[in-house]
């Protein structure tokens, strides 16, 4: 029974699937992008980027369409109204690796130890979108929860970049030029993390039906 | 708040066949009750048993307590036509009387004895207008009930039902057969009358129970599976198998 209704939200399903891809493959390129100084890396982002729209509202509009003709309801309304709200966090992930991207492009950042920062917090952004949306897929609650309680990994590295940042200006005045840029890249980062929490209390409400905002 | 049917163990058969299994819940005033179920769960079968319309049914056998007010309705010495007063009902089918509209109203009221005519007028008018029809028809009262529209007919038998002052309406699916602005007319009309009344109604319409019940009973194979507040049983469902009827995946 319903087998168009449950082909539909296969496709919802397959679309976020996609769009957590992009948004990896976004983090991922403006990360090596900072390491390399590769400022024709750093463009594709925004290739991957408008891509991720491009996706937000074309799930956007499955959602809407879902409610208006399924009248989903019970475990598949929360479904649908989670990725109503998760494709915002993901639109929100692809412009904060834009962000990124778009800083390397200004081709100001020196080549030093503080990027290696930057590269294992990219790491681990990666690591929580890619696992919040597959919680979401999956239906894995636990899943969920440690992507929750792995943001502070994520914390843990920002504040460690704030100390960096801090100790280099004070040995060398022209280190200003580029920390705030650094900072700023870490900021994107950090908040990157906080994306990817509010998709996994996303999915703990759509498994659940309790909302943790 | 103590609630005003309770039904306790009610088991149900029509000959061999056990329609209800041990049913137990409780239906609180002023409120609206949902029952829903695919066809042949027992949701009309238990809507009978509030009102002993199962009497009607021959070869139909009933364990179990349903009380109204505290009351056993199946007790020895039960004045059914008494009960039939408090606790109406309203068809899925509008039935009204072949007769004008006002002696449909005045009709339940006179069988009760009324007979002065301001009396009669003063209950017509008033379960008219409770009924929300009064200003369709106030101007051809003492035409026939039949040249209404099929949600015209059905708020007047609504109407008829409230002249002779019951507590509780039962309905059985009264929309299924009318259009969606006499449907929405009726919704209103139920979130209305439940301010004085208590409303238990069977649908098979998932957005109508949504929209308009307070509490939702699901019923499956003549079991109640799950009995709970309209928002939680459409939002999380405790049981796997209403999840699946109502999100239409059986029934």
């Amino acid at each position: 029974m319903r087998s168009i209704y449950d082909e539909q939200l296969k496709t919802l399903h397959d679309s976020l699937a996609t769009m957590s891809a992009l948004c990896e493959d976004a983090i991922a390129k403006a990360a090596k992008a900072l390491q390399l100084n590769d400022l024709a890396l750093a463009a594709e982002v925004h290739t991957v980027t408008e891509r991720i729209d491009r996706l937000e509202r074309d799930v956007q509009s499955q959602c809407l369409r879902l409610l208006l003709l399924q009248q989903p309801v019970a475990g598949d309304l929360r479904r649908v109204s989670a990725a109503l709200k998760m494709v915002t966090d993901l639109e929100r992930i692809g412009n904060q690796s834009a962000d990124i991207a778009e800083t390397v492009q200004t081709g100001k950042l020196p080549d030093n130890a503080l990027k290696r920062v930057l590269h294992d917090m990219a790491v681990s952004v990666i690591k929580m979108v890619n696992g919040s949306v597959e919680s979401f897929l999956n239906s894995d609650l636990k899943q969920a929860r440690e992507i929750i309680d792995y943001d502070d990994v994520v914390d843990r590295h920002f504040d460690g970049m704030k100390t960096l940042l801090i100790a280099a200006i004070r040995d060398d005045a022209d280190a200003g030029s580029y920390a705030i840029d650094l900072l700023m890249m870490a900021k994107y980062l950090e908040r990157i993390g906080d994306h990817a929490v509010n998709i996994a209390k996303w999915v703990i409400f759509a498994e659940t039906g309790q909302l943790q905002m | 708040m103590d609630p005003i049917i309770k039904a306790e163990n009610l088991e149900l058969w029509y000959g061999e066949h056990q329609a209800l299994r041990s049913i137990s819940m409780d239906i609180m005033p002023q409120k609206i009750c949902a029952l829903i179920g695919p066809s042949g769960c027992g949701k009309s079968t238990f809507l009978k048993t509030l009102n002993r319309m199962n009497d009607l049914v021959p070869d139909c056998r009933i364990e179990g307590r349903v009380s109204f007010k505290g009351e056993d309705i199946y007790a020895e010495g039960t004045d059914v036509t008494q009960l039939r007063t408090k606790i109406g009902m309203v068809f899925q089918k509008p039935n009204p009387f072949p007769m004008s509209i006002y002696d449909n109203i005045a009709y339940g009221p006179r069988l009760h004895g009324v007979r002065s005519k301001t009396k009669l007028d003063e209950i017509v008018e008033k379960s008219l207008k409770s009924a929300a029809i009064w200003d369709e028809c106030k101007d051809r009262l003492k035409k026939s009930a039949l040249g209404l529209s099929g949600g015209q007919q059905q708020r007047l038998c609504i109407a008829r039902s409230l002249a002779v002052a019951p507590e509780v309406l039962l309905m059985d699916e009264p929309t299924s057969a009318l259009d969606p602005i006499s449907t929405g007319k009726i919704e209103e009309l139920a979130q209305e009358l439940k301010k004085d009344y208590t409303i238990v109604i069977v649908t098979h319409n998932m957005q109508q129970a949504a929209r308009i019940s307070d509490n939702t009973a699901f019923f499956l194979l003549g079991e109640l599976v799950e009995y709970g507040d309209t928002q939680s049983v459409f939002s999380m469902p405790q049981d796997k198998r209403t999840e699946s009827y109502i999100t239409g995946r059986f029934g």
